[in-house]
Protein backbone atom coordinates (compact mmCIF):
# COMPACT_ATOMS: atom_id res chain seq x y z
CA UNK A 1 0.00 0.00 0.00
CA UNK A 2 1.17 3.65 -0.77
CA UNK A 3 -0.87 5.16 1.71
CA UNK A 4 0.96 6.21 4.86
CA UNK A 5 0.11 6.61 8.21
CA UNK A 6 0.12 9.96 9.39
CA UNK A 7 3.30 10.81 11.78
CA UNK A 8 2.57 13.18 14.54
CA UNK A 9 5.28 14.25 16.73
CA UNK A 10 6.60 15.84 19.67
CA UNK A 11 8.22 19.00 19.16
CA UNK A 12 11.80 18.71 19.80
CA UNK A 13 13.63 18.84 23.01
CA UNK A 14 16.25 20.76 21.77
CA UNK A 15 18.40 21.84 18.50
CA UNK A 16 20.41 18.15 18.73
CA UNK A 17 16.87 16.15 18.59
CA UNK A 18 15.14 18.57 15.89
CA UNK A 19 19.01 17.78 13.74
CA UNK A 20 18.77 14.25 14.76
CA UNK A 21 14.99 13.79 13.68
CA UNK A 22 15.79 15.86 10.62
CA UNK A 23 18.73 13.13 9.71
CA UNK A 24 16.65 10.77 10.11
CA UNK A 25 13.63 11.98 8.58
CA UNK A 26 16.04 12.36 5.45
CA UNK A 27 17.55 8.88 5.66
CA UNK A 28 13.96 7.60 5.71
CA UNK A 29 12.86 9.62 2.51
CA UNK A 30 15.41 8.18 0.70
CA UNK A 31 14.90 4.82 1.73
CA UNK A 32 11.11 5.01 0.50
CA UNK A 33 11.80 6.80 -2.66
CA UNK A 34 14.12 3.90 -3.88
CA UNK A 35 11.61 1.13 -2.87
CA UNK A 36 9.25 3.66 -5.05
CA UNK A 37 11.65 3.30 -8.08
CA UNK A 38 12.42 0.14 -7.73
CA UNK A 39 8.64 -1.18 -6.71
CA UNK A 40 7.51 1.52 -10.10
CA UNK A 41 10.75 -0.41 -12.48
CA UNK A 42 9.40 -3.63 -11.52
CA UNK A 43 5.68 -3.18 -13.05
CA UNK A 44 7.56 -2.38 -16.51
CA UNK A 45 6.49 -5.43 -18.01
CA UNK A 46 3.11 -4.74 -17.60
CA UNK A 47 4.37 -1.32 -20.28
CA UNK A 48 1.90 -3.07 -23.22
CA UNK A 49 -0.70 -4.59 -21.06
CA UNK A 50 -4.22 -3.41 -22.12
CA UNK A 51 -4.57 -1.79 -18.94
CA UNK A 52 -1.45 0.46 -19.17
CA UNK A 53 -0.72 0.90 -22.89
CA UNK A 54 -2.86 4.11 -23.33
CA UNK A 55 -1.65 5.93 -19.92
CA UNK A 56 2.03 5.30 -20.96
CA UNK A 57 1.40 6.71 -24.13
CA UNK A 58 -0.62 9.80 -22.69
CA UNK A 59 2.58 10.39 -19.95
CA UNK A 60 4.90 10.33 -23.45
CA UNK A 61 2.99 12.57 -24.96
CA UNK A 62 2.45 14.91 -21.66
CA UNK A 63 6.75 14.43 -21.19
CA UNK A 64 7.76 14.81 -24.78
CA UNK A 65 5.48 16.70 -27.06
CA UNK A 66 3.71 19.36 -24.44
CA UNK A 67 7.11 19.96 -23.18
CA UNK A 68 8.71 20.55 -26.69
CA UNK A 69 7.97 24.38 -26.63
CA UNK A 70 9.84 25.39 -23.37
CA UNK A 71 12.53 23.02 -24.39
CA UNK A 72 13.26 24.54 -27.84
CA UNK A 73 13.74 28.43 -26.15
CA UNK A 74 15.89 26.80 -23.25
CA UNK A 75 18.32 25.04 -26.21
CA UNK A 76 18.21 27.51 -28.96
CA UNK A 77 19.46 30.26 -26.18
CA UNK A 78 21.53 28.14 -24.19
CA UNK A 79 23.85 27.05 -27.65
CA UNK A 80 23.56 31.25 -28.52
CA UNK A 81 24.63 32.22 -24.68
CA UNK A 82 27.37 30.11 -24.91
CA UNK A 83 28.63 30.82 -28.53
CA UNK A 84 28.24 34.53 -27.54
CA UNK A 85 30.32 34.07 -24.20
CA UNK A 86 33.32 31.90 -25.42
CA UNK A 87 33.20 33.88 -28.97
CA UNK A 88 34.00 37.04 -27.74
CA UNK A 89 36.61 35.26 -25.52
CA UNK A 90 38.40 33.38 -28.16
CA UNK A 91 38.07 36.65 -30.63
CA UNK A 92 40.75 38.50 -28.81
CA UNK A 93 43.51 35.62 -29.50
CA UNK A 94 41.54 35.59 -33.53
CA UNK A 95 40.44 31.49 -32.25
CA UNK A 96 36.48 32.21 -32.41
CA UNK A 97 36.68 29.70 -35.54
CA UNK A 98 36.40 26.86 -32.66
CA UNK A 99 33.86 27.82 -31.12
CA UNK A 100 31.33 25.07 -32.99
CA UNK A 101 33.98 22.72 -30.45
CA UNK A 102 33.20 24.33 -27.78
CA UNK A 103 29.20 24.66 -27.71
CA UNK A 104 29.13 21.29 -29.58
CA UNK A 105 31.43 19.58 -26.59
CA UNK A 106 29.63 21.58 -23.92
CA UNK A 107 26.18 20.70 -25.17
CA UNK A 108 26.70 16.90 -26.00
CA UNK A 109 28.33 16.34 -22.29
CA UNK A 110 26.80 18.95 -19.35
CA UNK A 111 24.47 21.42 -20.93
CA UNK A 112 22.40 19.24 -22.95
CA UNK A 113 21.35 17.11 -20.33
CA UNK A 114 21.82 19.60 -17.70
CA UNK A 115 19.51 22.18 -19.07
CA UNK A 116 16.61 19.42 -20.23
CA UNK A 117 16.82 17.80 -16.87
CA UNK A 118 16.29 21.56 -15.24
CA UNK A 119 13.15 22.05 -17.51
CA UNK A 120 11.69 19.01 -16.91
CA UNK A 121 12.19 18.85 -13.38
CA UNK A 122 10.55 22.17 -13.18
CA UNK A 123 7.61 21.70 -15.51
CA UNK A 124 6.51 18.19 -15.41
CA UNK A 125 8.42 17.53 -11.92
CA UNK A 126 6.39 20.17 -10.33
CA UNK A 127 3.00 18.80 -12.32
CA UNK A 128 3.23 15.49 -11.31
CA UNK A 129 4.25 16.16 -7.64
CA UNK A 130 0.85 18.35 -7.48
CA UNK A 131 -1.20 15.79 -9.20
CA UNK A 132 0.22 12.76 -6.73
CA UNK A 133 -0.36 15.44 -3.62
CA UNK A 134 -3.87 16.42 -4.60
CA UNK A 135 -4.68 12.94 -5.32
CA UNK A 136 -3.08 11.76 -2.04
CA UNK A 137 -4.82 14.48 0.34
CA UNK A 138 -8.55 13.55 -1.84
CA UNK A 139 -7.96 10.37 -0.97
CA UNK A 140 -7.86 9.28 -4.62
CA UNK A 141 -4.69 7.22 -3.45
CA UNK A 142 -6.42 5.59 -0.44
CA UNK A 143 -9.45 4.76 -2.93
CA UNK A 144 -6.63 3.05 -5.24
CA UNK A 145 -4.84 1.07 -2.15
CA UNK A 146 -8.50 -0.56 -1.35
CA UNK A 147 -9.46 -1.03 -4.67
CA UNK A 148 -6.37 -2.54 -4.57
CA UNK A 149 -5.28 -1.14 -8.03
CA UNK A 150 -1.08 -0.73 -7.44
CA UNK A 151 -0.85 3.46 -7.74
CA UNK A 152 3.22 2.33 -8.47
CA UNK A 153 1.60 0.15 -11.89
CA UNK A 154 -1.17 2.76 -12.41
CA UNK A 155 0.25 5.99 -12.00
CA UNK A 156 4.29 5.65 -11.17
CA UNK A 157 5.72 3.45 -14.07
CA UNK A 158 3.47 5.03 -16.80
CA UNK A 159 5.40 8.08 -15.42
CA UNK A 160 8.48 6.50 -15.15
CA UNK A 161 8.82 4.81 -18.67
CA UNK A 162 7.97 8.66 -19.92
CA UNK A 163 10.36 10.07 -18.44
CA UNK A 164 13.24 8.17 -18.59
CA UNK A 165 12.74 7.62 -22.00
CA UNK A 166 11.41 10.99 -23.49
CA UNK A 167 14.56 12.83 -21.53
CA UNK A 168 17.17 11.09 -23.16
CA UNK A 169 15.35 12.04 -26.68
CA UNK A 170 14.79 15.58 -25.37
CA UNK A 171 18.20 15.74 -24.85
CA UNK A 172 19.08 14.84 -28.43
CA UNK A 173 16.92 17.63 -29.14
CA UNK A 174 17.79 20.15 -27.20
CA UNK A 175 21.38 19.00 -28.11
CA UNK A 176 20.84 19.92 -31.70
CA UNK A 177 19.07 23.26 -31.32
CA UNK A 178 21.80 24.11 -28.94
CA UNK A 179 24.26 23.11 -31.26
CA UNK A 180 22.14 25.47 -33.90
CA UNK A 181 21.92 28.56 -31.93
CA UNK A 182 25.44 28.52 -31.34
CA UNK A 183 26.22 28.69 -35.17
CA UNK A 184 23.66 31.46 -35.55
CA UNK A 185 25.07 33.21 -33.16
CA UNK A 186 29.08 32.63 -34.77
CA UNK A 187 27.63 33.49 -38.43
CA UNK A 188 25.86 36.66 -37.23
CA UNK A 189 27.49 38.51 -34.45
CA UNK A 190 31.42 36.35 -34.70
CA UNK A 191 31.95 36.52 -38.35
CA UNK A 192 32.51 32.69 -38.82
CA UNK A 193 30.79 30.91 -41.20
CA UNK A 194 28.53 28.03 -40.92
CA UNK A 195 30.61 25.83 -42.90
CA UNK A 196 33.57 26.50 -40.45
CA UNK A 197 31.28 26.23 -37.53
CA UNK A 198 29.75 22.62 -38.04
CA UNK A 199 33.54 21.92 -39.75
CA UNK A 200 35.00 22.06 -36.16
CA UNK A 201 31.73 21.66 -34.40
CA UNK A 202 31.91 17.67 -34.83
CA UNK A 203 35.98 17.04 -35.66
CA UNK A 204 36.38 17.39 -31.82
CA UNK A 205 33.26 15.36 -30.39
CA UNK A 206 32.80 11.82 -29.84
CA UNK A 207 30.71 9.46 -29.85
CA UNK A 208 31.11 8.98 -26.08
CA UNK A 209 30.11 12.76 -25.12
CA UNK A 210 26.96 12.11 -27.01
CA UNK A 211 25.95 8.67 -24.66
CA UNK A 212 27.64 9.98 -21.27
CA UNK A 213 25.17 12.85 -21.92
CA UNK A 214 21.94 10.66 -22.96
CA UNK A 215 22.75 8.48 -19.94
CA UNK A 216 22.72 11.39 -17.94
CA UNK A 217 19.28 12.68 -19.21
CA UNK A 218 18.05 9.03 -18.46
CA UNK A 219 19.82 9.21 -15.00
CA UNK A 220 18.07 12.43 -14.53
CA UNK A 221 14.50 11.27 -15.50
CA UNK A 222 14.71 8.86 -13.19
CA UNK A 223 15.37 11.18 -10.27
CA UNK A 224 12.38 14.09 -11.60
CA UNK A 225 9.91 10.93 -11.36
CA UNK A 226 10.67 9.44 -8.02
CA UNK A 227 11.06 12.54 -6.20
CA UNK A 228 7.89 13.82 -7.82
CA UNK A 229 5.94 10.63 -6.86
CA UNK A 230 7.69 10.44 -3.60
CA UNK A 231 6.94 13.36 -2.39
CA UNK A 232 3.55 13.68 -3.82
CA UNK A 233 2.72 10.39 -2.07
CA UNK A 234 3.90 11.95 1.16
CA UNK A 235 1.45 14.94 0.50
CA UNK A 236 -0.46 15.73 3.77
CA UNK A 237 -2.86 19.18 5.06
CA UNK A 238 -4.70 19.66 1.85
CA UNK A 239 -3.33 22.96 -0.46
CA UNK A 240 -0.65 23.55 1.50
CA UNK A 241 0.97 20.22 2.00
CA UNK A 242 0.52 19.79 -1.97
CA UNK A 243 2.59 23.54 -2.33
CA UNK A 244 5.27 22.03 0.19
CA UNK A 245 5.74 18.42 -2.26
CA UNK A 246 5.95 20.68 -5.44
CA UNK A 247 8.30 23.10 -4.06
CA UNK A 248 10.11 20.12 -2.57
CA UNK A 249 10.21 18.64 -5.92
CA UNK A 250 11.57 21.15 -7.91
CA UNK A 251 14.75 21.75 -4.76
CA UNK A 252 15.81 18.33 -4.63
CA UNK A 253 15.18 17.56 -8.19
CA UNK A 254 17.78 20.62 -8.95
CA UNK A 255 19.96 19.38 -6.58
CA UNK A 256 19.86 15.88 -7.34
CA UNK A 257 20.35 16.96 -10.82
CA UNK A 258 23.50 18.69 -9.77
CA UNK A 259 24.97 16.17 -7.80
CA UNK A 260 24.97 13.62 -9.92
CA UNK A 261 25.77 15.21 -13.31
CA UNK A 262 28.79 15.88 -11.43
CA UNK A 263 29.62 12.16 -10.42
CA UNK A 264 28.67 10.98 -13.91
CA UNK A 265 30.43 13.31 -15.63
CA UNK A 266 33.71 12.60 -12.89
CA UNK A 267 33.05 8.36 -13.45
CA UNK A 268 33.49 8.88 -17.45
CA UNK A 269 36.02 11.48 -18.05
CA UNK A 270 38.42 11.63 -14.83
CA UNK B 1 -18.18 -10.60 10.12
CA UNK B 2 -15.95 -7.78 11.12
CA UNK B 3 -14.60 -7.79 14.38
CA UNK B 4 -12.51 -5.34 16.58
CA UNK B 5 -10.62 -6.84 19.84
CA UNK B 6 -9.13 -4.38 21.74
CA UNK B 7 -8.13 -2.54 19.40
CA UNK B 8 -5.88 0.80 20.45
CA UNK B 9 -4.40 3.57 18.36
CA UNK B 10 -2.44 6.79 18.93
CA UNK B 11 -1.60 9.42 17.25
CA UNK B 12 1.07 11.07 18.96
CA UNK B 13 -0.10 11.93 22.96
CA UNK B 14 -3.82 11.75 21.78
CA UNK B 15 -5.40 8.00 22.29
CA UNK B 16 -8.18 7.88 19.41
CA UNK B 17 -8.79 4.38 19.56
CA UNK B 18 -8.94 2.77 23.74
CA UNK B 19 -8.86 -0.82 23.51
CA UNK B 20 -11.95 -1.03 20.95
CA UNK B 21 -13.95 -4.27 21.30
CA UNK B 22 -17.01 -4.81 18.67
CA UNK B 23 -18.38 -7.68 16.50
CA UNK B 24 -20.51 -6.52 12.97
CA UNK B 25 -22.95 -9.31 11.84
CA UNK B 26 -23.18 -10.28 8.15
CA UNK B 27 -26.25 -8.38 6.66
CA UNK B 28 -26.49 -5.32 9.24
CA UNK B 29 -25.73 -1.85 8.90
CA UNK B 30 -23.42 -1.13 11.67
CA UNK B 31 -22.99 3.01 12.45
CA UNK B 32 -20.80 4.63 14.21
CA UNK B 33 -21.62 8.24 15.27
CA UNK B 34 -19.72 10.30 17.73
CA UNK B 35 -17.96 14.03 17.62
CA UNK B 36 -15.69 15.46 14.64
CA UNK B 37 -12.55 13.85 15.77
CA UNK B 38 -13.81 11.23 17.94
CA UNK B 39 -11.84 8.37 15.63
CA UNK B 40 -15.00 7.20 13.78
CA UNK B 41 -12.95 7.27 10.46
CA UNK B 42 -9.93 6.19 11.97
CA UNK B 43 -11.58 2.75 13.21
CA UNK B 44 -13.31 2.34 9.64
CA UNK B 45 -9.83 2.39 8.03
CA UNK B 46 -8.63 0.20 10.39
CA UNK B 47 -10.79 -2.42 8.76
CA UNK B 48 -9.05 -1.68 5.12
CA UNK B 49 -5.71 -1.46 6.71
CA UNK B 50 -5.59 2.05 5.82
CA UNK B 51 -4.40 2.21 9.61
CA UNK B 52 -2.65 -0.51 11.84
CA UNK B 53 -3.79 -0.53 15.22
CA UNK B 54 -1.01 0.06 17.74
CA UNK B 55 -2.07 -3.08 20.24
CA UNK B 56 -5.03 -5.40 19.27
CA UNK B 57 -6.54 -6.60 16.12
CA UNK B 58 -8.79 -6.41 13.55
CA UNK B 59 -10.61 -9.48 12.02
CA UNK B 60 -12.27 -10.17 8.45
CA UNK B 61 -13.93 -12.90 8.69
CA UNK B 62 -11.61 -15.59 9.75
CA UNK B 63 -8.37 -13.17 8.35
CA UNK B 64 -6.63 -10.92 10.47
CA UNK B 65 -6.60 -7.80 8.44
CA UNK B 66 -3.70 -6.04 10.20
CA UNK B 67 -1.16 -9.13 9.64
CA UNK B 68 -1.92 -9.76 6.43
CA UNK B 69 0.08 -9.03 3.28
CA UNK B 70 0.30 -9.37 -0.69
CA UNK B 71 -2.44 -11.52 -2.36
CA UNK B 72 -4.08 -12.40 0.92
CA UNK B 73 -4.80 -8.58 2.27
CA UNK B 74 -5.32 -8.16 -1.74
CA UNK B 75 -8.26 -10.95 -1.17
CA UNK B 76 -9.78 -9.19 2.08
CA UNK B 77 -9.92 -5.62 0.43
CA UNK B 78 -11.50 -7.34 -2.58
CA UNK B 79 -14.49 -8.38 -0.05
CA UNK B 80 -15.08 -4.54 0.60
CA UNK B 81 -15.99 -1.48 -1.18
CA UNK B 82 -15.42 2.09 -0.02
CA UNK B 83 -17.62 4.94 -0.13
CA UNK B 84 -14.80 8.24 0.79
CA UNK B 85 -15.78 11.15 2.26
CA UNK B 86 -14.85 13.47 -0.69
CA UNK B 87 -16.17 10.02 -3.21
CA UNK B 88 -12.03 9.98 -4.12
CA UNK B 89 -12.98 10.01 -7.97
CA UNK B 90 -10.05 10.10 -10.27
CA UNK B 91 -10.62 13.64 -12.04
CA UNK B 92 -9.15 13.17 -15.65
CA UNK B 93 -11.70 10.67 -15.95
CA UNK B 94 -15.34 10.59 -17.22
CA UNK B 95 -18.12 9.31 -14.54
CA UNK B 96 -18.30 6.34 -16.88
CA UNK B 97 -14.38 5.62 -16.62
CA UNK B 98 -14.35 5.96 -13.06
CA UNK B 99 -16.99 3.53 -12.23
CA UNK B 100 -15.17 1.02 -14.38
CA UNK B 101 -11.57 1.32 -13.45
CA UNK B 102 -11.82 -1.17 -10.40
CA UNK B 103 -13.09 -3.78 -13.06
CA UNK B 104 -10.90 -2.63 -16.17
CA UNK B 105 -7.77 -2.75 -13.59
CA UNK B 106 -8.75 -5.75 -11.87
CA UNK B 107 -10.78 -8.13 -14.07
CA UNK B 108 -10.18 -9.86 -17.63
CA UNK B 109 -14.18 -9.48 -18.62
CA UNK B 110 -14.38 -8.12 -21.66
CA UNK B 111 -15.07 -3.89 -22.16
CA UNK B 112 -18.66 -4.36 -23.01
CA UNK B 113 -19.44 -6.11 -20.10
CA UNK B 114 -17.53 -3.82 -17.81
CA UNK B 115 -19.55 -1.07 -19.19
CA UNK B 116 -22.83 -2.93 -19.63
CA UNK B 117 -22.28 -3.37 -14.91
CA UNK B 118 -21.21 0.24 -15.03
CA UNK B 119 -24.40 1.60 -16.44
CA UNK B 120 -25.98 -0.97 -14.27
CA UNK B 121 -24.90 0.22 -11.11
CA UNK B 122 -25.04 3.90 -12.40
CA UNK B 123 -28.94 3.81 -12.90
CA UNK B 124 -28.99 1.68 -9.74
CA UNK B 125 -28.02 4.98 -7.78
CA UNK B 126 -30.18 6.71 -9.98
CA UNK B 127 -27.52 8.21 -12.14
CA UNK B 128 -28.31 7.29 -15.59
CA UNK B 129 -27.00 9.47 -18.58
CA UNK B 130 -23.94 11.41 -16.99
CA UNK B 131 -21.95 8.36 -17.68
CA UNK B 132 -19.20 11.28 -20.30
CA UNK B 133 -19.51 14.18 -17.45
CA UNK B 134 -16.71 14.48 -15.46
CA UNK B 135 -16.44 14.48 -11.71
CA UNK B 136 -15.84 18.47 -11.90
CA UNK B 137 -18.69 18.78 -13.52
CA UNK B 138 -20.99 17.32 -11.40
CA UNK B 139 -22.63 17.91 -8.25
CA UNK B 140 -21.50 16.66 -4.51
CA UNK B 141 -23.91 14.84 -3.71
CA UNK B 142 -23.74 13.31 -7.36
CA UNK B 143 -20.10 12.92 -6.67
CA UNK B 144 -20.69 10.95 -3.91
CA UNK B 145 -23.26 8.65 -5.60
CA UNK B 146 -21.05 7.92 -8.94
CA UNK B 147 -18.25 6.98 -5.84
CA UNK B 148 -20.83 4.30 -4.20
CA UNK B 149 -21.28 3.00 -8.01
CA UNK B 150 -17.58 2.53 -7.95
CA UNK B 151 -17.62 1.09 -4.60
CA UNK B 152 -20.49 -1.38 -5.68
CA UNK B 153 -19.56 -1.92 -9.40
CA UNK B 154 -17.37 -5.60 -7.72
CA UNK B 155 -20.19 -6.47 -6.25
CA UNK B 156 -18.67 -6.25 -2.58
CA UNK B 157 -19.87 -8.65 0.88
CA UNK B 158 -19.09 -5.38 2.80
CA UNK B 159 -19.91 -1.63 2.40
CA UNK B 160 -18.19 1.17 4.13
CA UNK B 161 -19.51 4.48 4.15
CA UNK B 162 -17.18 7.45 5.30
CA UNK B 163 -19.85 10.22 6.53
CA UNK B 164 -22.12 9.78 3.61
CA UNK B 165 -23.94 13.23 3.86
CA UNK B 166 -21.10 15.02 4.86
CA UNK B 167 -21.41 18.44 2.71
CA UNK B 168 -24.41 17.90 1.31
CA UNK B 169 -28.06 19.90 1.78
CA UNK B 170 -30.79 17.56 3.87
CA UNK B 171 -32.66 16.81 0.73
CA UNK B 172 -29.52 15.27 -0.81
CA UNK B 173 -29.00 13.38 2.85
CA UNK B 174 -31.96 12.22 2.92
CA UNK B 175 -31.63 11.15 -0.53
CA UNK B 176 -28.19 9.24 0.22
CA UNK B 177 -29.54 7.88 3.07
CA UNK B 178 -32.62 6.12 1.65
CA UNK B 179 -30.46 4.67 -1.41
CA UNK B 180 -27.92 3.33 1.56
CA UNK B 181 -30.93 1.21 2.49
CA UNK B 182 -31.99 0.14 -0.72
CA UNK B 183 -28.62 -1.02 -1.68
CA UNK B 184 -28.68 -2.95 2.32
CA UNK B 185 -32.28 -4.29 0.85
CA UNK B 186 -31.43 -5.23 -3.00
CA UNK B 187 -27.75 -6.71 -2.19
CA UNK B 188 -27.84 -7.95 0.94
CA UNK B 189 -24.75 -6.50 1.97
CA UNK B 190 -23.09 -5.73 5.08
CA UNK B 191 -22.65 -1.82 5.94
CA UNK B 192 -20.66 0.15 8.29
CA UNK B 193 -21.30 3.66 8.22
CA UNK B 194 -19.47 6.32 9.64
CA UNK B 195 -21.29 9.72 10.44
CA UNK B 196 -22.20 12.17 12.58
CA UNK B 197 -25.62 12.84 11.18
CA UNK B 198 -28.03 11.04 13.95
CA UNK B 199 -30.85 11.05 11.55
CA UNK B 200 -28.86 9.20 8.64
CA UNK B 201 -27.42 6.62 11.42
CA UNK B 202 -30.72 5.93 13.13
CA UNK B 203 -32.83 5.76 9.83
CA UNK B 204 -30.17 3.56 8.35
CA UNK B 205 -28.82 1.34 11.04
CA UNK B 206 -29.62 -2.03 12.30
CA UNK B 207 -27.44 -1.19 15.33
CA UNK B 208 -25.87 2.03 16.38
CA UNK B 209 -22.75 2.75 18.52
CA UNK B 210 -21.57 6.12 19.97
CA UNK B 211 -17.79 6.60 19.87
CA UNK B 212 -16.65 8.80 22.59
CA UNK B 213 -13.13 8.76 24.20
CA UNK B 214 -11.79 5.87 22.08
CA UNK B 215 -14.71 3.76 23.58
CA UNK B 216 -18.31 2.69 22.59
CA UNK B 217 -20.24 4.40 25.26
CA UNK B 218 -23.19 3.23 23.83
CA UNK B 219 -23.88 0.70 21.05
CA UNK B 220 -27.44 -0.79 20.45
CA UNK B 221 -30.65 -0.78 17.81
CA UNK B 222 -31.72 2.14 17.12
CA UNK B 223 -34.90 2.43 19.49
CA UNK B 224 -33.06 1.53 22.41
CA UNK B 225 -30.14 4.10 21.92
CA UNK B 226 -33.17 7.11 21.15
CA UNK B 227 -33.95 5.59 24.53
CA UNK B 228 -30.46 5.51 25.95
CA UNK B 229 -30.00 7.78 29.47
CA UNK B 230 -26.03 8.00 28.43
CA UNK B 231 -25.26 11.70 29.00
CA UNK B 232 -23.27 12.19 25.96
CA UNK B 233 -26.06 10.48 23.54
CA UNK B 234 -28.88 12.52 25.35
CA UNK B 235 -26.60 15.72 24.30
CA UNK B 236 -25.97 14.20 20.79
CA UNK B 237 -29.56 13.71 20.43
CA UNK B 238 -30.79 17.01 21.95
CA UNK B 239 -28.37 18.56 19.55
CA UNK B 240 -29.69 17.32 16.37
CA UNK B 241 -33.34 18.32 18.27
CA UNK B 242 -34.29 13.96 18.18
CA UNK B 243 -36.73 12.77 21.12
CA UNK B 244 -37.73 9.16 19.17
CA UNK B 245 -37.57 7.18 16.51
CA UNK B 246 -40.95 9.55 15.34
CA UNK B 247 -38.73 12.33 14.74
CA UNK B 248 -36.44 9.96 12.28
CA UNK B 249 -39.53 8.66 10.78
CA UNK B 250 -41.05 12.38 10.37
CA UNK B 251 -37.82 13.71 8.62
CA UNK B 252 -38.22 10.69 5.98
CA UNK B 253 -41.92 11.45 4.90
CA UNK B 254 -42.04 7.78 6.99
Amino acid sequence: MITREPHIFDPPANVFAAAGRGIIMACQGTGQALLLLLGAAAQTPHLFSRKNRDDVMRQLYLVGIKSLGVVSVVALFTGMILALQAGLELRRYGQENNIGTLVCVSMLREMGPFMTGLVIAASVGSAIAAQMGTMTVAEEIAALDVMSINPLRYLMMPRLVALAVMLPLLTVYTNLLGIFGGAIVGATQLGVSLEAYFDNAFRYAENKDLYVGLFKAFLFGLIVVTVACHQGFAATEGAVGVGRATRRTVIVSFLLILVVGYFVTRMFYQ
Amino acid sequence: MIRFENVTKRFGAKTVLDGLSFEIEKGETFVVVGTSGAGKSVSLRHMIRLLTPDAGRVWVGDDCVNEAGGKKLERILGRFGVLFQSGALLQWLNVEDNVCLPLRQKSKRPDGEIRRLAAEKLALVGLEGVGDKTPDNISGGMRKRVGLARAIVTEPEIILYDEPTSGLDPVISRQIDLLIDDLRKKLGVTSVVVTHDLYSALYVGTRVAMLHEGKFVVCAPPEEFVASEHPIVRDFLQAQSIADMHDVRKAFGK
